[in-house]
């Protein structure tokens, strides 16, 4: 506890602040449904009124929904999908990138390929048909958006293993005949966790954006679940009358991806032992 | 150079009480107390130390420099009248290259890969408009021709990686006499190279420094290659001085303890170890030959045979095959032709076919104990491991042996069980690996290199505990190295390697006393002694047989 305490301490502000963002989010998802006055899509109103009018701070949406309710509540499904994506991929990602470094060879090559095979087709249009064909469920987004990111995991993991697997305390645990999954869990992964988890922190960000994108463009997460991608698809045409509320959604995205950055820079600063020259 | 003795002449550069910090996690502390330095010019001044003890800060710091994460606090440094602590950052570029220049260890991290010799060697020169490009070229061709640098009129166009160590070394040397310096600072120019490439080095820094009357800092680890360079020595431990005096009064003479301890550090020889009865070796490396890629060959037709109990030192400068031949042996490397058998049995060619059993008979101990030890595991899990997976050793028996597996290497269980690597020094590493290999109670420990990545105080500590152990458990050792020192220490028997063959091997006496083979004469040879007539004499006598008509081996690839 001290030592955590010694940490925020010496931790720069950016970071202070992004701390302070992440961990408001996270209590706002965990209790949002006692901090919202309103049902997630309980209809409490007319269409679109304005901000701060009868009691709704924020107004209502195109269906008469309290806007801060469902931005509340978009923060608990946005979030939630987006981390449980993100462990998802690095499973997926970490473990492949790993065991293609430890064991070489043809699985390095097979592994490898696929992985650029996959890589080759952009990212969005390969999601947006193979949900189309699929048909839109929250496990099936998970699982299409983890398979395609843990491309981008695969070769961080690879990358950086590499440079781990050549030293010589690999190779004395490899004399020792130990087998593939000591030499990964227990000399390997230890040593690369620090960039894998600062690509966690980035990873989180993209698949948090691309959810939001996909939302959007309506193959996301499906009405009436509250999203923060589809909030501000839903409430576009409000942009034309120079009315802001629609960019609240967006807002809430961007500071989250900043607080995450933010954090995340700082992380990488002190596991790679970078230091301030004058 | 020894000749002007550092008695006369004026004062080039003067350092008093020289204060340097260093910023580790957050805190200033200060590595260099009150240190001071005086060279006359055309002195050379020899810094010696182990790791640690401030004498590249020191070497540093005369070009009123520190280094990142280093800064200097208090002191003056006078250069040719000019205070470098005040001088402005334009005064300092114009003095940096142009009057004081900087050869670093390692020349093949210093060079620029991207750009050809030449080119590198012109920039100071020209950038401080002493020269213009073509007089700089001119310059280099026969500067490299006084470093007995090969074809100097073309080596300058070559790049960095076509040309060897020694050769990239000297390169180094000259392009810092571009300017005709004043002082040039040598941190540690020789460490990295083979012992028969340091002495072209040093006979050609020797050369130049004395021709040009240029004033040198020498800094280096190794007594006797001072012995050879310096006029004056300071001996630094811990960023004081210890010592400092006139280098043959020291050499002969030395006052303090510690001057003494490092004099004497090369003295260690160990009883030879009664030699093995049983007809069949422990170890037989037969008629192996090996290649990386089927391509090029690095072992060929190499046969070993090391008996129980004894140390069989494998010895060969870079390049040589000597580690890969480790590599066979533990199955690393499988060999295109032979085969290495372990008590008279054929082990199978691939580490990953050998039972459990087989592979912990034969524990290896690695060079760099940085890399050998996972820095992510406490001590316990690192010497546990092996009691759990080979002897199925667990919880209290298993800590009970870990625990006397370091009082073994003597070092306090207590204090040391729980830490991790990065909290050792490098010699305990070295005993954590030791510990690690004791683990397996192995009958062959394959050491390799283990002692080069040490300062040589501590590498004779490890050497002792190795020689102990062996003298208590009866463990068999193969001991690869380049260092002759190491070889005279601890081997009973000796393989002289080179270019992937054996070209000399037998007892340790028969190999140490003459008649050599040639390549075994060399390498003896180049070895630094203390005295400090044994470079010019041994050039002089290297001429002298020459001149006689006799072939002499000036170098490995001859």
């Amino acid at each position: 506890m001290a030592r955590i305490w010694k940490l925020l301490k010496s931790a720069p502000p950016t970071a202070l602040f992004g701390l302070i963002v992440i961990v408001a989010y996270i209590l706002i998802a965990i209790f949002g449904p006692i901090l919202t006055p309103y049902g997630e899509s309980e209809i409490v109103g007319t269409q679109f009124i304005p901000r701060g009018e009868q009691g709704f701070i924020l107004g209502t949406d195109n269906l008469g929904r309290d806007m801060l309710t469902r931005l509340i509540y978009g923060a608990r499904n946005t979030i939630g999908i987006a981390f449980v994506t993100t462990c998802l991929a690095f499973l997926i990602g970490g473990v492949l990138g790993l065991m293609a470094t430890t064991l070489g060879g043809w699985v390095d090559q097979l592994l490898g390929r696929l992985v650029d095979v996959l890589m080759a087709i952009p990212i969005l249009i390969f999601a947006l048909l193979i949900l189309t064909i699929t048909g839109t469920s929250v496990p099936v987004l998970i699982l299409v958006i983890a398979v395609l990111d843990s491309t981008r995991v695969f070769r961080l993991a690879r990358a950086v293993s590499m440079n781990i697997v050549v030293l010589d305390f690999v190779e004395a645990a490899r004399l020792r005949g130990e087998g593939t999954s000591w030499i990964i869990t227990r000399e390997i992964l230890p040593n690369a966790l620090p960039p894998l988890v600062a690509e966690f922190g980035l990873r989180f960000c993209f698949v948090f954006l691309f959810i939001s994108a996909l939302s959007f463009l309506g193959l996301g997460i499906q009405p009436p679940t509250a999203d923060w991608g589809s909030m501000v698809r839903d409430n576009a045409t409000l942009i034309t009358y120079g009315e802001i509320t629609p960019l609240m959604p967006a807002a809430a995205i961007a500071l989250l991806t900043v607080g995450v950055n933010f954090v995340v820079d700082w992380f990488l600063h002190k596991t790679s032992g970078i230091r301030d020259d004058k | 150079m020894t000749n002007n003795g550092g008695n006369s002449g004026e004062v080039l550069l003067e350092m008093r009480g020289l204060r340097i910090e260093g910023q580790s996690e957050d805190q200033w502390n200060e590595i260099v107390h009150g240190v001071d330095v005086t060279l006359r010019r055309g002195e050379v001044i020899g810094l010696i130390g182990e790791s640690g003890a401030g004498k590249s800060t020191i070497g540093i710091a005369s070009m009123g420099f520190a280094r990142p994460g280093c800064r200097i606090t208090g002191g003056s440094i006078v250069f040719d009248g000019m205070d470098l602590r005040v001088a402005s950052d334009e005064q300092l570029r114009k003095l940096r290259g142009s009057r004081i220049a900087y050869v670093a260890q390692s020349a093949a991290a210093a060079f620029n890969p991207a750009h050809k010799l030449i080119d590198q060697y012109s920039e100071t020169p020209v950038q401080h408009r002493v020269k213009s490009r073509a007089e700089a070229e001119k310059d280099a061709m026969e500067l490299y021709r006084r470093l007995r640098l090969p074809d100097p009129e073309n080596i300058g166009f070559r790049y960095p990686h076509q040309v060897s160590g020694g050769q990239l070394q000297r390169a180094m040397t000259a392009m810092a006499m571009a300017c005709r310096p004043d002082l040039i600072v040598f941190d540690e120019p020789t460490t990295a190279l083979d012992v028969t490439t340091q002495i072209e080095v040093l006979a050609a820094i020797k050369d130049v420094v004395e021709e040009f009357d240029t004033a040198a800092i020498y800094i280096t680890h190794d007594l006797a290659v001072v012995a050879q360079m310096a006029d004056r020595i300071m001996v630094l431990r811990y960023g004081d001085l210890v010592e400092e005096g006139n280098a043959r009064d020291m050499l002969a003479n030395p006052k303090e303890d510690y001057t003494r301890q490092l004099l004497a550090v090369r003295s260690y020889k160990k009883e030879e170890a009664p030699p093995d009865e049983s007809p069949v070796p422990l170890l037989e490396v037969r008629n192996v030959t090996a290649s990386y890629g089927g391509r090029v060959t690095v072992l060929e037709d190499v046969s070993v045979k090391v008996g129980r109990g004894r140390t069989v030192a494998v010895v060969g400068e870079s390049g040589s095959g000597k580690s890969t031949l480790a590599r066979v042996i533990t199955g690393l490397l499988p060999p295109s032709e032979g085969a290495v058998l372990f008590d008279g049995e054929e082990l199978p060619a691939s580490y990953k076919r050998r039972s459990r059993d087989q592979l912990r008979h034969a524990q290896m101990i690695y060079q760099m104990p940085d890399t050998a030890l996972n820095p992510r595991q406490k001590i316990r899990d690192i010497i546990g491991r092996p009691l759990s997976f080979y002897l199925g050793l667990k919880g209290a028996a298993r800590e009970k042996r870990v625990r006397e597996l370091l009082a073994m290497i003597e070092m306090d269980p207590d204090e040391f069980i729980d830490r991790l690597p990065g909290e050792l020094s490098g010699g305990q590493k070295q005993r954590i690996c030791i510990a690690r290999a004791l683990a397996a109670e192995p009958e062959l420990i394959i050491c390799d290199e283990v002692t080069s990545a040490l300062d040589q105080l501590v590498a004779e500590e490890i050497l002792k505990l190795l020689q102990r152990l062996q003298d208590e458990l009866g463990v068999t050792y193969l001991f690869i190295t380049h260092d002759i020192a190491t070889v005279k220490a601890i081997s009973d028997e000796i393989v002289v390697m080179l270019q992937g063959r054996v070209v000399d091997h037998g007892p340790k006496h028969d190999i140490l006393t003459p008649p050599h083979d040639p390549y075994t004469d060399l390498l003896l040879s180049s070895v630094p002694e203390m005295d400090p007539d044994w470079l010019d004499d041994l050039l002089a006598d290297r001429a002298a047989r020459k001149a006689r008509g006799e072939k002499v081996f000036e170098s490995a690839d001859q």
